[in-house]
């Protein structure tokens, strides 16, 4: 089991100090825009609980099954960053051992060494596969913004995932001309179908916040991204030395 | 019964000593799918709010 022993040595070592810097990005980037959002989602609901009687609250909160009122939450502040960190370690972590799972499989292949600039470049496929693919079709929402229903999207999330990483894997690795076509094909299938959205969205959050977030979140997504391929293939390549293999 | 019991019991340790790198990389990457995947897309509420603002920062779809 030496190599899944260096993958996740790898991956944990990785995941730990980009979750840790992303976390520190976010607080300049993402954060304080979800929470700017949080007081137009906020209003938004005290209105709505003006306006309506108690009991349509109760269901309305059953319905949307968040934000309600008996699920637990981390207070503001440092005990919600906290958390933050501890999710974003964990993602870096989960994502890294997807990663290194590619690197030890492309090093075995070649039996070469992965360089931390061909790390790299998987980091950045990544970036294409996880932010860029599915964020056209489902750009980075705020809290308040309402949207179609989320299994429905984390579906079509997951299939343009898929769709895009086939896609890149048959136009880099099968250099072929008709790989290649199906290859842009298949990136382009998911958005052919179209994301789930909703005909009509009334939302009192600004559309500049939400622009502003759709540049924070990707730029925030290509750090991690960058420093997740890098780190994970400089670690990789010091735990697979042939010495301890 | 014991004959087999036996012969599985001789190949186990050969088996997972031969399990080879593509093997244990595709068991890294599915405990990292499940690791992203709890994480970014459970409905469970706890979970949710507990990794909201990544969720979020991540462009997982939530809410």
């Amino acid at each position: 089991m030496n190599t899944f022993r260096s993958i996740v040595f790898s991956s944990v070592i990785a995941g730990f100090i980009v979750g840790l810097i992303v976390t520190a990005v976010q607080q300049f980037g993402t954060v304080p825009l979800i929470l700017k959002a949080e007081v137009y989602e906020k209003a938004a609901e005290h209105k709505h609980e003006a306006a309506a009687p108690p009991q349509a609250i109760l269901v309305h909160d059953h319905a949307d099954h968040d934000h309600g009122a008996e699920a637990w939450e981390p207070r503001d502040g440092l005990e919600r960053n906290l958390y933050t960190a501890g999710a974003n370690i964990l993602t870096g972590i989960g994502f890294a051992l997807l990663l290194c799972g590619f690197l030890a499989v492309r090093s075995g292949a070649t039996g070469e060494p992965i360089s931390w600039h061909e790390g790299l470049m998987w980091g950045l496929a990544g970036f294409a596969v996880f932010t860029i693919a599915p964020g056209l079709g489902l750009p980075p929402e705020l809290p308040g913004v309402p949207a179609a229903p989320l299994l429905s999207r984390q579906i079509w999330w997951t299939m343009a995932v898929l769709a895009t990483s086939a896609g890149l894997g048959l136009i880099v690795f099968r250099r072929s001309m008709p790989a290649a076509i199906a290859g842009v094909v298949l990136i382009m299938l998911p958005h052919l179908i179209g994301a789930p959205e909703l005909e009509h969205v009334e939302t009192n959050v600004p559309s500049s916040l939400s622009h502003q977030f759709v540049v924070a979140v990707t730029l925030t997504s290509l750090v991690f991204w960058s420093l997740l391929g890098g780190l994970t293939s400089a670690a990789f390549a010091y735990f697979d030395r042939p010495a301890s293999a | 019964m014991s004959q087999s019991q036996t012969a599985q019991a001789q190949h186990l340790p050969v088996a997972t000593r031969q399990v080879g790198r593509l093997a244990q990389s595709l068991m890294a990457m599915t405990l990292g799918l499940f690791i992203v995947g709890v994480v970014g897309f459970s409905h469970i509420d706890v979970i949710h709010n507990a990794a909201h603002d990544v969720r979020h920062s991540n462009a997982f779809p939530c809410h």
